[in-house]
């Protein structure tokens, strides 16, 4: 097992770097930490998906396509969350998501 | 006679007319519904006319019917029913409803509401005369309701007064109440026998037994009975009548005479085929006649008022022709509803005629001597009370003698005597208001003076009547008995001692109320009387507190349930609403504190919500679970 | 030889991933984070380049290690105030989080052990030309998601610009 290397092991550290992921976008309070943690999760998808293109679609870049899509999304969702934490913070003077309870009845 | 169907309409035309042209302008109403009524009383006469020279009459009435609406198993006609008892119907309703419409004119003269009147008079003669000629008891039914809506409100055309108000709402709900059951009964007549046609249903009805029981029919008959007990003013159902004395006279007469209160003896007529098919249906109706006409005819004995008293004469007087009808002599009854019609309408207009004199002035013991300045209402007024205490050869004579003899010779000999004891109060009481009323001292305090000739004028027509309506039954001419008739023509012998014994009974009462209240200048007798009978004087002056019983159910038992009601429905209806309203609201507070708007709570739960469905999907053994997890097994 | 060597490259770089990943998340220094984050992007970008996915890894530098790092940068410019050593502190979910994270992490590895046979144990080999065939496929068949995402991104800099570039201070009332 630690000799060889198989997608099981890029699975694995694509899982392992989701759970930290997760970890963080629960609990960090600062709104830019969680959209850190968030990439992160993305990229852990992103890491699957190469590795399953390599190891079960060799043939095709459908993998890779969908990676390249989501580095897409993921470039625009920075930077619309951005916009939004920047808005946010101009009226709140935080950026403490627990300070954020609009939704809350 | 092919246009009886034009009798209630031009009536009903004048009501729309007046209502929507004329109304602005009292004379021309009056003048337009004066007019149409004696068209309509022209086109009854001629039809009456051209059946009671048309022998094919005897057994066939004229039929026509229009197909209104219908469906599977129900199928309504709107028609014309047209036989020698609606054709004296109509003759006598377009007769005494033109009679009071110009006594109107007088008597209503100077009334804001004088058009109004005369549209609700118009109305009402039209709903009456539907009725009468109505081929189908649904089509009654609609001029049954007709009629009660405008007793309605031309009882309470006084709407200022109070107390119209009042017996406005009570007659309505009265009948309502009667009606009620009415409807019952039609329902289970159409239910049963699959037509409320009268002339499908009067061949039915004697193979009554193919279609239903005869506890049923019994029921059937009670329940349509029970209608023209309220309508009619029977016991228990008569408390309406007298107060119905709220509205103007005329409408008095009208509702007394000739319109209302005979729909009811009319309808029994009508449906006379449900009754003899049942005895003791017919034994109900004899009994409650009888019963009425007495206990009627004791309270007015000792009533005030000239229009309270005569209103317990009518009550009692249709107790007779319910009487009449429930020992099976359509004749008898509808004779007496005929001669009734003429008599009572005279006697209400002449008591119009007086209370208008005094100024409204309505207790006999204030009035006085009356005749002398009031020569045509008084005399008048004496020819009524002859012909409705039975006096030959006045009008009531004829047709009570009819009466008590076809209860006689059915054999109902109790009810022959109590018959014969209403004869003899009926004699007293009219009497010693007339005594009271007309003759005697006059009182200085009264400035009497004769009513204008249009209002004399009808009285002198009724008069005319009064005396000569009964002569077309005498026992030598049995013209009356050879047409109107159920099953086929009777005419009893003539028996001349139950005849001497009416007569004599009749005399007796007058007698009576001569001595007491004419003679004993000072009534010290009378007086006298009543102080010894004082707890029944004082029970019978109070209506035997049939009204206060009926308070007293109303107050008690109909408030109390609904207050029962009230408390079920607080407590148990709201408590249910409520308690799911409180529910649902606990729930929100209680549920809200989970939503705290805070995303990473949420985020949270979305993933723990994640991990338990692939959990759940990773680890059982649907092939779904296989599917979706790829090939986790 | 050749196994070990990518064994130790992917040992080394997974490594090199889970321990700066930890630090971003573990750093309660925003700007620290940052930084850790690009080395994470980095070891991912060597990864890509480990499954033969060359243009992938290079837009995975210029986009992630780049772009949006710079991006997030300026976000905590415009919005941190105060002490940065305190600017990326936990809240009370950790007791929570810690374990569900555990958890999820538990549960994929078990799937994936478990799942380890139907996978092909050794890749296949990806054409080496991988930047002309991706430019091919997202001009053919992937032509139209191709096209969406590029609306996606214009919207999404229109949002941006429209969000973040509001100066009315009271637009909601606050």
């Amino acid at each position: 097992m630690l000799m060889g290397v198989s997608a099981v092991h890029f699975v694995l550290l694509s899982a392992a770097l989701f759970g930290i992921g997760l970890f963080g976008a629960l609990v960090k309070k600062n709104a830019i930490s969680v959209l850190i943690c968030i990439e992160l999760m993305l990229n852990a998808v992103n890491i699957n998906l190469v590795a399953f293109n390599k190891y079960v679609t060799p043939g095709t870049f459908i993998g890779q396509l969908f990676a390249i899509f989501i580095i897409t999304v993921a470039a625009a969702e920075v930077g619309v969350a951005l916009a939004i934490i920047i808005a946010i913070f101009r009226h709140r003077l935080s950026v403490n998501l627990d300070d954020f309870d609009w939704l809350k009845w | 006679m092919h246009h009886a169907w034009l009798v209630p309409l031009l009536p009903a035309l004048s009501f729309l007319v007046i209502v929507f042209i004329t109304r602005p302008r009292p004379k021309l109403s009056a003048a337009v519904s004066i007019a149409c009524m004696l068209g309509s009383f022209a086109l009854a006469a001629l039809a009456a006319y051209g059946v009671f020279t048309d022998n094919h009459f005897q057994h066939r009435p004229l039929i026509y019917d229009v197909h209104w609406f219908g469906m599977q198993g129900l199928n309504v006609d709107v028609g014309i029913y047209l036989d020698p008892s609606s054709a004296m119907m109509i003759f006598m309703v377009t007769m005494v409803a033109s009679l009071v419409q110009i006594y109107s004119t007088g008597y209503m003269k100077g009334d804001p509401g004088y058009p109004v009147f005369f549209s609700y008079l118009s109305l009402f003669a039209a709903a009456m005369l539907g009725l009468i000629l109505s081929s189908n008891l649904l089509q009654m039914f609609i001029f049954w309701e007709l009629v009660g809506l405008c007793s309605y409100l031309l009882i309470g055309f006084y709407s200022h007064k109070i107390s119209a108000r009042e017996a406005a709402k009570k007659a309505f709900i009265t009948c309502r109440v009667a009606d009620f059951a009415l409807l019952l009964g039609m329902l289970a007549i159409q239910i049963i026998f699959g037509t409320l046609n009268l002339d499908e249903l009067s061949e039915i009805m004697p193979h009554f037994e193919n279609y239903t029981t005869a506890g049923m029919m019994t029921l059937i008959a009670v329940l349509v009975f029970i209608g023209p007990v309220g309508k009619s003013g029977q016991f228990p159902l008569h408390v309406w009548l007298p107060d119905a004395m709220e509205g103007p006279t005329p409408v008095s007469a009208l509702i007394h005479a000739a319109t209302m209160v005979v729909a009811g003896v009319y309808l029994v007529g009508r449906t006379m085929f449900l009754f003899t098919e049942v005895e003791p249906a017919m034994h109900l109706v004899a009994v409650t006649g009888a019963f009425t006409a007495f206990f009627a005819a004791t309270i007015a004995i000792t009533q005030r008022e000239i229009k309270r008293i005569l209103a317990y004469s009518t009550v009692s007087q249709l107790g007779y022709m319910m009487l009449a009808l429930g020992v099976g002599s359509l004749t008898a009854s509808f004779f007496h509803l005929w001669t009734h019609a003429f008599f009572k309408a005279l006697m209400f207009l002449g008591a119009g005629s007086v209370l208008h004199a005094l100024h409204h002035k309505a207790d006999v013991w204030e009035m006085g001597g009356l005749i002398k300045k009031m020569p045509v209402t008084g005399w008048t007024f004496v020819v009524g009370g002859l012909a409705i205490a039975g006096i030959p050869p006045f009008a009531g004579f004829w047709s009570k003698d009819e009466i008590l003899l076809a209860t006689f010779l059915e054999g109902h000999y109790v009810l022959f005597a109590l018959a014969s004891c209403t004869a003899f109060l009926t004699a007293f009481y009219i009497w010693r208001m007339i005594f009271l009323a007309f003759f005697g001292a006059e009182k200085p305090e009264n400035h009497p003076h004769e009513s204008p000739g249009s209002m004399t004028g009808p009285l002198l027509v009724l008069a005319v009547m009064a005396t000569a309506a009964g002569l077309i039954g005498t026992p030598g001419n049995p013209l009356w008995q050879n047409w109107i008739f159920f099953g086929h023509p009777h005419h009893g012998e003539p028996n001349i001692p139950i005849m001497l014994i009416s007569t004599a009974l009749a005399a007796a009462g007058i007698g009576l109320a001569y001595l007491l209240y004419l003679k004993d200048k000072d009534k010290a007798n009378a007086r006298a009387l009543a102080g010894m009978f004082r707890p029944v004087y004082k029970l019978i002056y109070n209506k035997y507190y049939v009204d206060e019983l009926y308070l007293w159910f109303n107050r008690k038992i109909v408030d109390g349930s609904a207050r029962m009601t009230y408390l079920f429905d607080i407590y148990v209806v709201d408590g249910i609403v409520n308690g799911v309203g409180a529910v649902t609201k606990g729930l929100g507070q209680n549920l809200r504190c989970v939503q705290t708007g805070k995303m990473q709570t949420y985020a949270l739960v979305f993933f723990l919500a994640v991990l338990v469905i692939t959990v759940a999907l990773a680890f059982t053994d649907s092939s779904s679970t296989a599917l979706v997890m790829g090939g986790a097994k | 030889m050749e196994l070990t060597l990518e064994a130790a490259a992917f040992w080394t770089l997974a490594a090199v991933i889970i321990v700066s990943a930890l630090l971003v998340v573990t750093g309660k220094n925003i700007v620290h984070s940052i930084l850790w984050l690009v080395v994470t992007f980095l070891g991912i970008a060597g990864v890509f380049i480990m499954l033969d996915a060359m243009f992938l890894a290079a837009v995975q530098v210029l986009v992630y290690a780049g772009a949006v790092c710079i991006m997030v940068v300026f976000g905590v410019m415009l919005t941190q105030r105060g002490s940065m050593e305190k600017s990326s502190l936990f809240n009370k979910r950790v007791i929570i989080a810690a374990p569900l994270a555990g958890l999820i992490l538990a549960v994929a590895g078990f799937l994936a052990a478990v799942s380890k046979e139907s996978v092909p144990l050794s890749g296949g080999t990806v054409p080496a030309d991988t930047v002309s065939s991706i430019g091919e496929w997202m001009l053919t068949r992937y032509v139209v998601p191709f096209e969406a995402a590029a609306i996606l991104l214009l919207v999404a800099l229109i949002g941006a610009v429209f969000l973040a570039g509001e100066v009315n201070t009271d637009a909601d009332g606050r």
